[in-house]
């Protein structure tokens, strides 16, 4: 494996600290001779979530997209933990966050039906975690970083998977 | 990329220009595999915004997959090795 990664602290590297330390702690939590087709979609589900947790939050900047994900995660996981208590207060977090950007939707819609593309916007919306309340520069604008993020997400783990194939 | 749409609409300034709008497009196709390699400016804006969906689409796909692989992977690994990777990729 040729060595290519000179940056200690990119985000590859940090996305890739975070996910394996992730993947270690599932695979304890389960013993490793189930594999009971029930047993491995819980276990895909947990994988793809940490992917996504450890990807949003190894994102330094202050990116939307992030933090909408991160949010996303977060309500995600006290749902299910039932406690409504710390849902009201991550959905006032949330409150804050779109009035913050409420402003920006002023613009949404006067600058995205003039130009002639607003059917892709809206599509690009629905992809981009936090897509629905940016205008289309933050839009465009995110979506170049979570593109980058994304790749930097697959190279990963693509690597991971072909290192543990037999 | 000048002013081809001269479009002052909405009175007085519209904060956000066309041109900027432009460059963050052309920021974009810089991104995705297959148009980048075409150096031409006549890819619509339309066209970039449709592949750059796609393009994310088959990403999370890509993501999908690759956890599938890895959850049934991990069902027959240690995880000991997980370190091994770690100190791999990182140098």
């Amino acid at each position: 494996m040729s060595p290519h990664h000179p940056n200690p602290s990119s985000l590859k590297s940090r996305f890739t600290t975070r996910f394996l330390r992730a993947l270690t702690k599932i695979n304890a939590q389960n013993p490793i001779s189930s594999s009971s087709p029930r047993e491995i979609l819980q276990r895909f589900r947990r994988i793809k979530v940490a992917a996504d947790k450890s990807m949003a939050y190894s994102v330094r900047s202050r990116r939307t997209w992030s933090r909408a994900m991160r949010w996303k995660l977060r309500s995600r996981s006290w749902r299910q933990a039932s406690s409504v208590r710390r849902l009201k207060i991550t959905t006032s977090c949330h409150q804050a966050i779109m009035k913050k950007t409420a402003h920006e939707r002023e613009n949404k819609t006067t600058t995205g039906e003039g130009v002639g593309f607003g059917v892709q916007t809206d599509e690009l919306r629905e992809l981009v975690p936090g897509g629905e309340a940016m205008d289309l520069c933050n839009l465009l604008d995110e979506t170049a970083h979570y593109i980058k993020c994304l790749t930097t997400q697959v190279q990963v783990m693509r690597k991971i998977v072909d290192f543990y194939s037999p | 990329m000048s002013s081809r749409r001269s479009r002052s609409r909405q009175s007085g300034s519209s904060r956000i220009t066309d041109d900027q709008i432009d460059d963050l497009v052309t920021k974009l196709q810089q991104l995705l595999p297959e148009i980048r390699n075409r150096h031409s400016d006549k890819v619509s804006a339309a066209k970039v915004l449709q592949d750059t969906c796609n393009y994310i689409r088959s990403l999370h796909r890509e993501v999908d997959d690759l956890s599938e692989r890895l959850s049934e992977l991990l069902a027959t690994t240690d995880s000991a090795q997980a370190a091994i990777i770690r100190s791999l990729l990182m140098q």
